[in-house]
């Protein structure tokens, strides 16, 4: 068939801009979006007063400050929303590095959706459910497959608590130990996902962070004065965010247990090792996998997603619980929520409502069967190629480089730095990614700090096609152009998109922050 | 000249200070100007600093209306800014005809003392000393460096001389409390040694400056904290791990002083203080001091390295003498430092150039760097 060429353009693209209010401010009083029919008498006589249902103790003594609003407003409201996003659908999502965006196959959203899970709810008889039942045991089957670990639990919503389950395991296993006290610092290194440090710091953990050394793997030396008796855990991604595989881990996992502590592998985003490498052989007592990163279940915007997390037999009795079994009888098959695995005095009891968000697991579940073993395999070999592919066109541009192991390959992803555009055109890896916006692509720089200069972080997964890394590579091929060209139109950039520029200075200052209306109310009355 | 004066008593007051000489060393290889502006001029060295001022200025042409400039006599700022239009006030003449540090000290305090709201300056890092001397920093004006010099190592600068002047533009337009500022260290290296390969930072003070991540040359890597607030987050930690009876000596420096403010004791910013169950027992304490201290407790001390060049301990305290280290020992050194700082170093060791071999190689190692609550990094220290 007959193409025209259009690889040499770059896409032009225009966001609906809205300028839609918060809908706190769309609040008018009195305004209601579903009148409630007063109950019939008979019925009314039946239960009594609906402020006897609920205990005195119980009742909130004024109504929640909802906005008041109706139907139709309600919904151009969230419409317009709706128009302003940039999801994984729209765009070719290779920009996101660390957050591992791939596409989500339409038919599993079509099998989670059907009223055979919809109309399931977690307090129903085991009995009644058999089939979410077995189809979470054999993801834990898959996930012990994948992983080498013992056992998994599907209850941790997302990442963050993983790592803090994690956290709360090995702090119950040196707690049955009666190392409780003694061990209170985790491990970890810098350029692993920030939430590895964090979310054993809720726990009440020290971290100890290692820097790299100058080939950018772990510096062993300073892991070796950091390990000792007060160590609980190592908590590290492997590969990091650098792209960098540390093929020594096992001597830094050895040291540790040497020592008495335990390893816990942020596999949040297994992609470059499925079929490749396992936890287990890399000397780790637990892992955990984001289903929405590895698994292709869709990003939910902060919402239900699930961290399945895996340990070693002698750490199953700190998973939280229930876990799903299987028993074996004569008259057939069932699966069972089971409440008996715990430890005694140190189970850590439950960190999220029943097991885990089924849905999720439903998707996950239904991906790995559609692709087998040599499928998931496939995906790690593509999602390696790809970031090689897009690495290897980066790098022969002059103004791109990236620090650490010159002339090997990354593994998933890479974090490039920019500071030869900047010093040459003054224009920032910031300022590069609001105009990434107005071609309707994204581009990360970092966590913070940046402890690698003007940095880009790009993660291609299997997802994309050549045809796709190569249209994401002209348009920041055209924007550092542009840097060179005509700089005030990236200053001033995004022009075509909903996002603004912001005063990160402000970021900087707690008291000047307002995550809810609430707050906001607060902070500017 | 009457008319010029009176008018100024309703316009803003811009503080301008060249250095003349500043930067003249550096095209003649000659590694800074201090004490060899002979051998610069004999080289043939030519004056960059005023042709810098001028680009700064320039930058602040808008407000041209709205301020009078106040300068010292010729080259310290009055030629460049009468050439540009400026309304000028002259605070002090020079006193010779060769400009020299005196005459940078005296005109800041004229500066000063005529009520600038801000100080715009184009040298080099010997220049911020002399506005630290001047006692710009406790007089609480806040100050813009033009980058003119050949040493630049101290945060006090803009990324180039047309940023200076916008960033004195939008200090003056703003209303005082939207304008962010943060306290930047005054650093410098004794060019007589840097002349001979040795490269030894020391911290002279203080000047306020804005806070702006874009157009100040502040090194620090992007954060997602203030600086204040990483401080006090440290300063947390280095106050839970305290223990009664055990005498802390707590170094100079913006971090360190956040554990005594947390205490709510006075602090010494250039100075070594000591605390004893949470109150200070010794302000500014001499190396005599320290070790009488050593004698009765036991001791810990706390310390921060340099910005940018990572010193953690070297020549410049010498209260911190070898002795005084050989009897805090390796295990009680707390060290501390915002993780911005360690990203600025860029995974380099921190340094230690005590003056003592024997207590350098004691130091050396890896350290504990407590970079936040609870929150800690394993650093070399060679």
């Amino acid at each position: 068939m007959k193409r025209i060429d259009r690889s040499h353009k770059v896409r032009r693209f225009h966001q609906a801009k809205w300028d839609e209010s918060i809908i706190f401010e769309l609040s008018k009083a009195g305004e209601r979006g579903i009148l409630v029919p007063k109950a019939e008498k008979a019925i009314q006589e039946v239960t009594g007063s609906v402020d006897e249902l609920v205990p005195a103790g119980m009742r909130r003594p004024s109504a929640p400050a909802l906005p008041e609003i109706s139907q139709p407003r309600v919904l151009r409201h969230y419409m317009r929303l709706s128009q302003q996003t940039l999801g994984a659908d729209v765009n070719i999502e290779i920009g996101q590095g660390t957050c591992t965006v791939k596409y989500s196959p339409k038919v599993n959203e079509v099998l989670a959706r059907m009223p055979e899970m919809t109309e399931l709810h977690p307090l129903q008889d085991p009995s009644t459910v058999q089939g979410i039942l077995e189809i979470m045991h054999e993801t834990d089957l898959y996930m012990r497959e994948i992983s080498g670990m013992d056992r998994f639990t599907f209850q941790p919503s997302g990442g963050s608590q993983a790592i803090m389950t994690m956290a709360a395991v090995a702090r119950a296993y040196h707690a049955a130990n009666g190392e409780g006290d003694q061990r209170d610092e985790v491990i970890t290194t810098i350029y692993s996902h920030p939430s590895d440090a964090a979310a054993p710091a809720v726990m009440g953990y020290k971290i100890i962070h290692i820097h790299p050394d100058e080939d950018g793997y772990p510096d062993y030396e300073a892991f070796k004065a950091a390990v000792g008796p007060r160590t609980a855990a190592f908590i590290v991604a492997n590969p990091e965010d650098t792209g960098v595989y540390n093929s020594q881990v096992k001597a830094f996992t050895d040291l540790v247990h040497a020592h008495g502590g335990l390893c816990g592998y942020d596999q949040a985003n297994a992609n470059g090792l499925l079929g490749v490498t396992r936890a287990k052989e890399a000397g780790f007592d637990m892992c955990f996998f984001n289903l929405h990163k590895t698994f292709s279940t869709p990003h939910g915007c902060g919402g239900p997603a699930v961290g399945a997390t895996g340990v070693v037999e002698r750490l199953v009795p700190f998973l939280p619980a229930p876990l799903i079994d299987r028993k074996d009888e004569s008259d057939g098959v069932t699966y069972f929520l089971n409440y008996d695995f715990a430890h005694p005095e140190h189970g850590i009891g439950k960190v999220r409502l029943f097991s885990g968000v089924a849905p999720v697991v439903l998707k996950a579940y239904a991906w790995m069967r559609t692709l087998g073993a040599e499928g998931l395999y496939e995906v790690a070999k593509v999602a390696v190629l790809n970031n090689n592919y897009l690495f290897q066109k980066l790098m022969a541009l002059e103004c791109v480089d990236a620090p650490y192991i010159p002339g090997k390959q990354r593994i998933e992803q890479v974090r490039y730095t920019i500071e030869k555009l900047t010093q040459d055109t003054g224009v920032t890896s910031g300022d590069i990614q609001r105009r990434m916006m107005d071609f309707g692509m994204h581009y990360w720089t970092s966590h913070h700090p940046y402890y690698i200069p003007e940095p880009a972080t790009l993660e291609p997964t299997e997802t994309p096609s050549k045809e796709d890394l190569d249209e994401y590579i002209n348009t920041l091929k055209h924007i550092f152009d542009e840097a060179y060209t005509n700089p005030e139109i990236i200053k001033t950039a995004p022009h075509n998109s909903v996002c603004h520029q912001v005063d990160e200075s402000d970021m900087d200052d707690p008291q000047r922050w307002a995550p809810s209306w609430r707050v906001y109310l607060r902070k500017t009355q | 000249m009457e008319m010029e004066l009176e008018l100024a008593q309703n316009l803003r007051k811009l503080g301008f200070i060249i250095n003349p000489i500043a930067g003249m060393g550096g095209r003649v290889g000659l590694k800074g100007t201090d004490g060899v502006l002979e051998e610069a001029l004999r080289l043939g060295a030519q004056p960059m600093a005023p042709a810098k001022a001028a680009r700064a200025l320039n930058s602040l042409l808008g407000f041209r209306e709205e301020m009078v400039l106040l300068t010292g006599a010729g080259e310290l700022g009055e030629r460049v800014a009468r050439e540009l239009g400026f309304k000028v006030q002259v605070v002090h003449e020079t006193s010779g005809a060769v400009t020299s540090q005196a005459d940078t000290v005296a005109l800041a305090k004229s500066v000063v003392v005529q009520g600038s709201e801000l100080i715009l300056f184009a040298g080099g890092d010997g220049t911020a000393r002399n506005l630290v001397e001047a006692g710009i920093f406790e007089a609480g004006v806040p100050v813009v460096g033009i980058p003119a010099g050949v040493k630049i190592h101290s945060p006090v600068f803009a990324t180039h001389p047309e940023r200076a002047g916008e960033l004195a533009g939008s200090a003056l337009s703003r209303e005082g409390a939207s304008c962010k500022w943060r306290e930047a260290e005054v650093m410098d290296i004794s060019e007589e040694d840097y002349r001979s390969g040795r490269v030894m930072t020391k911290l002279y003070g203080y000047l306020v400056v804005p806070s702006d991540r874009g157009r100040m040359q502040n090194k620090k890597a992007p954060s997602p904290q203030s600086e204040a607030n990483a401080h006090r987050e440290i300063a947390l930690e280095m106050v839970a791990q305290m223990e009664a009876g055990t005498a802390y000596f707590v170094g100079p420096g913006t971090t360190t002083r956040a554990v005594l403010d947390v205490l709510g004791q006075p602090h010494t910013l250039l100075g070594v203080d000591v605390v004893l169950d949470g109150k200070i027992i010794c302000q500014d304490a001499s190396e005599k001091d320290l070790l009488a201290v050593q004698a009765k407790y036991p001791c810990r001390l706390i310390v921060t390295p340099t910005g940018g060049q990572g010193f953690l301990l070297g020549r410049g305290n010498q209260q911190l003498s070898p002795e005084v280290l050989r009897g805090v020992g390796r295990e009680n050194l707390m060290v501390i430092a915002a993780q911005e700082k360690l990203a600025e170093l860029k995974h380099q060791p921190l340094l230690v150039d005590t003056g003592d071999p024997e207590v350098d190689a004691l130091l050396r190692g890896y350290v504990k760097v407590w970079t936040g609550f609870k929150t800690a990094a394993m650093v070399a220290v060679r």
